[in-house]
């Protein structure tokens, strides 16, 4: 095990957002260390959501940076920011309902333009993902949630990124899709992309994640090791009492 | 007979391939960038001009003909994209709309003022035989639209199929964030489908005004309305849908046509619209798992805080032109200032339902047609006295017209002002085809004057005074009438339905309160202009004054009262002022719409 302190991967340093006059974010910095799961827990409105559409520059912080990779990614347009190796699984999972499946994973190679290793990496999916293989011809639309969250996170790795953002990967999923929906970002990391992840669901969240941060109104008011703030009284009091245990 | 039933089946056919032209590359754009674009029939035109100058002055062989127009048009198309609409991307999503019929208005000008709004011959190039089909017959000419349509259609497939930008456009319909979070540049993607929908419109210019071997200016409105109509009901950004709803709009003008006569074929159309749109608003060819058409709500008008006039303010000017007839002006500047409050009052009717409860209205000339029909008859066949025949022109435009506007109460956002604008088109074609009331083409002549208990007002004096505080009038009620509940309420619906629904409105009523009032409103200013113009027929409350009082209220601010007047007094009155020529006006009041949309969506005191 190598445990030398990680360079970090993305950094979103002092941000400042504004949706018109509400402020979103007040000084907001998170730092995702190459290689790790980075979890950013919080509870609705909190700004979650707007972090990761940051990251993607859907939205554009009024002060602060985000860099990847040591470079400033606030200039440039989303699809640039995917070329640069960040893939995402959008909240809701967001496939192109009336493509099919297979059009769906292979829209994730988008930016590439090798299209023998492409579709070396489509057969490498069915393998991660086997149960898709029945459905490539099928509408999108007409899986199921749990599969429709499969199709997003094979899109996502067809791009062959260095980091994948998740928004909320496991809501609206059934149990049984939860844990199989976690075991595979954990595969996905052993394979060496770096995962930032929003979640809501605190307890799961913290099972996979190296580190994470808690969000409150736009606020960084905890963070540290996932292992630590699991422990954490003030975690437990909010996120993980009653009904999260069952 | 049979023979002559599949000569209309084959004419329904071609013409609705030509329809399918424009129609897919209204649903390709729609698709991509949920637009109805105002301006295809404009570049349909510019197709079939340039045609026109390949053709007869170029002698261009008809497959460069075709490569011509193509290209040219394609490239008509990118330069909107660029730079009409892309700078609107995040603005609020009436001034894409706005702005196409600002292009629209302004593309249709320079084409008229280039070569002169006479109509033109142009060849068909092809020989000119006919084979016999079974019992019917048909040409080279139907031949080559046929092909186009086909060839176009198997392209396109193939594109949006097996290419990479075609899979784009795909994604970018079905989830623009979501294809960009792939990688999807979607100005290019918007580009490429501006570039696709210009290259197919043109050409089918170029194939119509061979089919007719004429062209002319008109043509463009028309082809607009017809391919919204073909796409709409396909379901608006269903591409196949679009081709299906344009040969059967293509057929059912066809076969309307046979039965009823030709001045019938256009009713059919928008009959056909309409029914779609009440029955089935996502086309003839969505699924049920569908939602509705436009579900976002809140974000269709900008919102802003209305610039505050003092009442001193608004005394002064009311007074100065209560007394401007006391000055020494011209009877010209008289008669121009009548022209804009019976504008104003028209706009007063336009802001109150489209800026306060966002029923954004194309057709609302259609109310002054009404009134004016109404106030008109009422005198001349009934010999009512023409202030009690105005006042009926009000509560007939009141009536019929909220009765018409009703069933697209449940329609949003574009669908409404699709559906407006095809209800003002119905009322002008029902005008013109219901002969024994309304003496059809030949219109209604020697309207008696406009009087008041028995006094004739000849003079431009007592008209100025009779219109301008008629407006007045209507204009404190509109604005009691917005300060009041009912005004809030009407404002909750406009922005957002939905939660106004959750707190208990009835959309249905409030919508239609505002209709009547407005309704009302434009009636009256129709019954005066009838009395006024003592000859009315169906063309004479057209479109371009439907279009003209919403450039009145965008100018003005949606919603605002005051804006309204000051909207219909600079758009009436400065160009008098300026004399600008008459065949420029239109091409000023385009740019003024497409400024507007870009600089100052909220006008210019502000929406309410």
């Amino acid at each position: 095990m190598m445990m030398s302190a990680p360079e970090p991967l993305l950094t979103l340093s002092d941000l400042n957002t504004f949706y018109g006059q509400a402020q979103v974010h007040f000084d907001l910095s998170i730092t995702v260390a190459r290689g790790h799961i980075v979890c950013l827990l919080g509870g609705n409105a909190s700004g979650k959501s707007t972090t990761m559409k940051i990251i993607l520059g859907l939205v554009k912080p009024r002060s602060g940076d985000v860099t990847f990779d040591g470079a400033s990614l606030l200039g440039l347009t989303t699809p640039q920011i995917v070329r640069r190796g960040i893939a995402s699984v959008p909240e809701a999972r967001r496939l192109f309902a009336d493509m099919s499946v297979r059009e769906n994973i292979l829209m994730g190679a988008f930016v590439r333009n090798d299209r023998d290793a492409v579709a070396q990496d489509l057969d490498k999916m069915l393998t991660l993902f086997p149960k898709l293989g029945q459905r490539l011809s099928q509408r999108a639309g007409s899986l199921s949630g749990g599969e429709q969250q499969m199709v997003a996170m094979a899109r996502a790795l067809m791009s062959r990124p260095r980091m994948i953002v998740m928004d909320e990967p496991t809501m609206g999923l059934s149990p049984l899709y939860v844990d199989r929906v976690l075991e595979l970002i954990r595969t996905i990391n052993q394979e060496g992309v770096s995962v930032f992840m929003v979640e809501q669901n605190a307890s799961l969240a913290l099972e996979i994640a190296h580190e994470a941060y808690v969000l409150q109104t736009g606020k960084i008011v905890l963070s540290g090791s996932a292992r630590t703030l699991k422990d954490d009284p003030r975690i437990r009091d909010a996120y993980l009492g009653g009904s999260e245990a069952a | 007979m049979m023979s002559s039933w599949l000569d209309y089946t084959i004419n329904g056919l071609i013409v609705g391939n030509v329809y399918a032209l424009v129609a897919v590359g209204l649903a390709l754009i729609f698709g991509v960038s949920r637009l109805i674009n105002f301006a295809q029939g404009s570049i349909y035109l510019v197709g079939a001009y340039i045609g026109w100058v390949a053709v007869v002055q170029l002698h261009t062989p008809l497959p460069l003909t075709i490569i011509i127009v193509a290209a040219a048009s394609a490239l008509v198309g990118l330069i909107i994209e660029r730079f009409g609409l892309r700078p609107l991307q995040n603005s609020v999503r009436i001034a894409p709309l706005l702005a196409t019929i600002g292009i629209s208005f302004v593309l249709d000008q320079l084409v008229m003022l280039t070569f002169s709004p006479n109509p033109r011959a142009l060849p068909s190039q092809l020989p000119d035989v006919r084979f016999q089909v079974g019992g019917g017959t048909i040409g080279p000419l139907d031949l080559l639209i046929a092909g186009v349509g086909l060839t176009s259609a198997l392209l396109l497939f193939v594109f949006l199929r097996y290419s990479k930008l075609g899979w784009a456009v795909r994604a970018t319909a079905q989830d623009r964030d979501a294809a960009m979070q792939m990688g999807v540049d979607v100005n290019r993607v918007n580009q490429a489908v501006f570039g696709i929908a210009a290259a197919l419109g043109g050409v089918s210019g170029l194939l119509v005004g061979m089919y007719y071997n004429q062209i002319d200016t008109a043509m463009s409105l028309q082809a607009t309305l017809k391919g919204v109509v073909a796409e709409v009901v396909g379901g608006a950004g269903n591409v196949p849908g679009a081709v299906i709803g344009s040969l059967l709009l293509g057929l059912v003008e066809s076969y309307g046509v046979a039965v009823f006569g030709t001045s019938y074929r256009n009713l059919f159309a928008f009959l056909l619209l309409v029914v779609v749109l009440v029955l089935r608003p996502n086309g003839l060819f969505a699924s049920a798992r569908q939602g509705p058409p436009e579900p976002l709500t809140g974000t269709f008008i900008a919102p802003s805080r209305p610039v505050r006039i003092p009442r001193w303010a608004l005394l002064v000017a009311a007074a100065i032109f209560a007394i401007l007839p006391f000055f020494p002006v011209s009877f010209y500047v008289l008669q121009t200032m009548i022209n804009a409050w019976l504008l104003g009052m028209l706009a007063l009717s336009l802001t109150l339902v489209a800026g306060t409860i966002g029923q954004v209205s194309l057709g609302h000339a259609a109310l002054l047609a009404i009134g004016a029909y109404t106030s008109a008859l009422l005198s001349l066949t009934f010999s009512a006295p023409v202030g009690v025949a105005i006042i009926g022109g009000g509560l007939m435009s009141a009536a019929l017209g909220t009765a018409l506007i009703s069933p697209s109460f449940r329609l949003r956002g574009h669908y409404v002002s699709i559906a407006t604008l095809a209800i003002g088109e119905i009322v002008s074609l029902v005008i013109l085809n219901w002969e024994s009331v309304t003496r059809g083409p030949i219109g209604i002549s020697g309207i008696p004057p406009l009087s008041l208990f028995g006094y004739e007002l000849v003079s431009p004096t007592s008209i100025y005074w009779f219109s301008f505080i008629v407006m007045v009038v209507l204009a404190l009620l509109q604005a009691r009438l917005l300060g009041s509940h009912l005004g809030r309420s009407f404002r909750a619906i406009r922005d957002d339905d939905i939660a106004a629904r959750a707190y208990g409105l009835s959309l249905n009523r409030y919508k239609s309160l505002a209709f009547i009032f407005g309704g009302f409103a434009a009636g009256i200013s129709g019954g005066i202009a009838a009395h006024l113009y003592s000859y009315i027929n169906h063309e004479t409350f057209n479109t371009q004054q439907s279009i003209l009082a919403l450039t009145v209220v965008i100018l003005g601010g949606l919603g605002n009262v005051v804006g309204a007047i000051v909207g219909a007094v600079a758009l009436v009155g400065l160009p008098e002022v300026f004399r600008v020529a008459a065949e420029y006006r239109i091409l000023i009041y385009g740019i003024v719409l497409l400024l507007l949309v870009r600089f100052r969506p909220q006008g210019l005191l502000g929406t309410m």
